[in-house]
């Protein structure tokens, strides 16, 4: 009687196997109406309606054909297309211009606002390293060893910042090149060391204060600290931001690590991760401008102060307006096409 | 009940969950090495035939240091080519590039959604700890030990390397006319449900009902010989057996 039963139940689920197979060509067209809606390519709302309908007959097909035929290429098709039906389902369409536009005009001014706090303390960090660098230099001169080259204390020491004739050595293209890939590396490593539980941050953020202080003072001491500003400042402006910037969203990462709260530390370490590595797109973007501006107009001394100062303000403002969204025009919520 | 592979579970308002076969880190190195020579070869072949035009003639002298236009043209490209190489081709493949593809793998969120712009950005960052020290060294060790094979990157991104089933449509068909066998859909319902409704018939329904089903799908190449109603059961497994 056993026997007779199993034979039986063999012979039904071939039977519903086949039955299954049958709708072959209907999960041929889900999968390639969710194909279209995945890709934007189609803005029928027919079709948003109708994937509905596929995503419940495609689970339904499929939980079948996981109990019926788990080892056919028929159920890997089935599981490919109810994922994608799920996808397009859930998340909508794909468009780089349209997340590329979201990414600026919605969740980089997110960011800058949840990171406001850690950007606040990151710049007292960096201040406060600064005035602790120009008041070390200041008291121990001798200490400007620990953050200066032999060469640049030496130009100084020869009355000359080591910025002059830059431009006889280097031209403005390649050294534009050689500063903002530098910059760009410094500025996410600060972010990305965050992930040692801020400490990396910390210590990049620290040391370029410190030298940057230490610097200031070692060129006042001779009577140099004006061209280092008039250097520094057409690009500065937004140069240093941006490093606070980053060590700020680093911070928010080690933050993350250290006071992970009920979501785990994983977990929380991703949503950190994402929701202040989006800032990381403009800052490299910036500081590419900036690596622009220090190695064409920042040596050149045929930009006067006023001028300089000038471009640092609006080079600035800028900044600003690209980090608050207003930079990028908002539009409205894209064609809700694959949203039925 | 399930026979899927393991990999990503994503639960579903139907009931039935998604599932997304994670790749490891054997299928995830692949790619990269793949990916890896073809930004070396497309920078150097950049930076070997600018080169060539640069210098007029069958000649890779590199031009005196810092001629800005050799570096603007012939270098910075390169570079860029070479750096640039997954973050660019990720965002503009849709968390593909060329090496992911060949192996068949590519990169989704967690709730098996391309991931945005912003995350595939993020774990293309995040690139600078993952290489560390040496050779993607903190990235594979960290996809051996972790559960679903994750570099930093992805941890960070929310990001996972799922398996795509390469499937065609007319494999798919080819599969389905081969289990179809001779019986069309409805058929296939008509005799299982008969054989599920078997035991509960009485038998000379059953025998009247199995030679019904044979004679049309099978016609005369139907064995309709008489035969006690297990023999008619064998009968109609067989038509429904693919």
């Amino acid at each position: 009687m056993r026997r007779t039963v199993g034979t039986t139940d063999t012979g039904r689920d071939n039977a519903l196997a086949a039955t299954l197979l049958g709708r072959a060509a209907t999960w041929q067209q889900a999968d390639a109406r969710a194909a279209r809606l995945a890709r934007g390519r189609t803005e029928d709302a027919a079709d948003a309606v109708r994937l509905a309908d596929d995503y419940r007959l495609l689970a339904h097909d499929l939980a079948r054909a996981r109990a019926l035929i788990p080892t056919s290429r028929a159920r890997e098709y089935l599981e490919n297309a109810y994922a994608r039906a799920h996808a397009t389902l859930h998340h909508g369409a794909w468009r780089l211009g349209s997340g590329l536009r979201r990414l600026f005009a919605e969740e980089t001014p997110a960011a800058m606002r949840w990171l406001a706090p850690y950007i606040v303390w990151t710049t007292l960090i960096f201040v406060l390293s600064g005035c602790g660098g120009y008041a070390l230099v200041h008291r121990y001169p001798d200490l400007i060893a620990l953050f200066a080259s032999p060469d640049m204390i030496a130009s100084v020491e020869s009355g000359k910042l080591w910025t002059q004739g830059l431009l006889n050595v280097v031209p403005s293209s390649i050294l534009s090149v050689q500063i903002l890939a530098n910059n760009i590396v410094v500025s996410l490593l600060a972010y990305c060391l965050g992930f040692l539980f801020g400490l990396g941050t910390l210590y990049i953020i620290g040391i370029n204060g410190l030298m940057l202080g230490a610097v200031f003072a070692f060129v006042g001491e001779h009577g140099l600290a004006g061209q280092l500003f008039s250097f520094i400042v057409a690009h500065g402006c937004v140069e240093l931001s941006v490093m606070c910037l980053s060590g700020a969203a680093g911070a928010a990462i080690g933050e993350a690590l250290i006071r992970p709260g009920n979501a785990g530390r994983l977990e929380s370490f991703r949503v950190a991760a994402l929701r202040t590595g989006v800032v990381l797109l403009s800052c490299a973007l910036l500081l590419v401008g900036a690596g622009l501006i220090e190695g064409f107009i920042s040596p050149d001394p045929r930009f006067a102060l006023p001028a300089r100062i000038a471009i640092g303000v609006g080079y600035w403002c800028v900044m600003v307006a690209l980090l608050s969204g207003r930079l990028v025009a908002r539009r409205g919520a894209p064609p809700a096409s694959a949203h039925p | 009940m399930s026979a899927a592979p393991p990999g990503l579970r994503v639960d579903s308002v139907t009931g039935i969950d998604v599932s997304l076969p994670l790749a490891g880190p054997g299928a995830r190195a692949f790619a990269f090495l793949i990916d890896w020579h073809i930004r070396l070869i497309l920078a150097l072949a950049w930076y070997v035939v600018g080169t060539l035009i640069y210098n007029g003639g069958p000649a890779l002298n590199v031009p005196p240091a810092h001629e800005r236009a050799w570096f603007g043209t012939v270098v910075l490209p390169a570079l860029v080519i070479y750096f640039l190489y997954h973050p660019l081709l990720e965002l503009l493949m849709r968390g593909r590039t060329p090496g992911k593809r060949s192996v068949g793998i590519h990169v989704v969120t967690r709730s098996g959604a391309l991931p945005g712009a912003g995350a595939l950005l993020v774990r293309n960052v995040f690139r600078l700890i993952d290489s560390l020290p040496v050779a993607y060294g903190v990235g594979l060790t960290l996809m051996v030990v972790t559960r679903d094979g994750l570099r930093c990157g992805d941890m960070a991104a929310g990001t996972v390397l799922v398996y795509e089933r390469a499937v065609s449509d007319a494999e798919l068909l080819q599969n389905a006319a081969q289990r179809l066998g001779t019986l069309d859909t409805t058929g296939a319902e008509i005799a299982a449900e008969l054989l599920q409704r078997w035991e509960s018939l009485i038998p000379p329904a059953r025998v009247r009902l199995a030679r019904a089903l044979l004679l049309r799908y099978l016609g005369s190449a139907a064995d309709l010989s008489p035969a006690d109603e297990l023999q008619w059961r064998s009968r109609l497994e067989r038509l429904a057996r693919p």
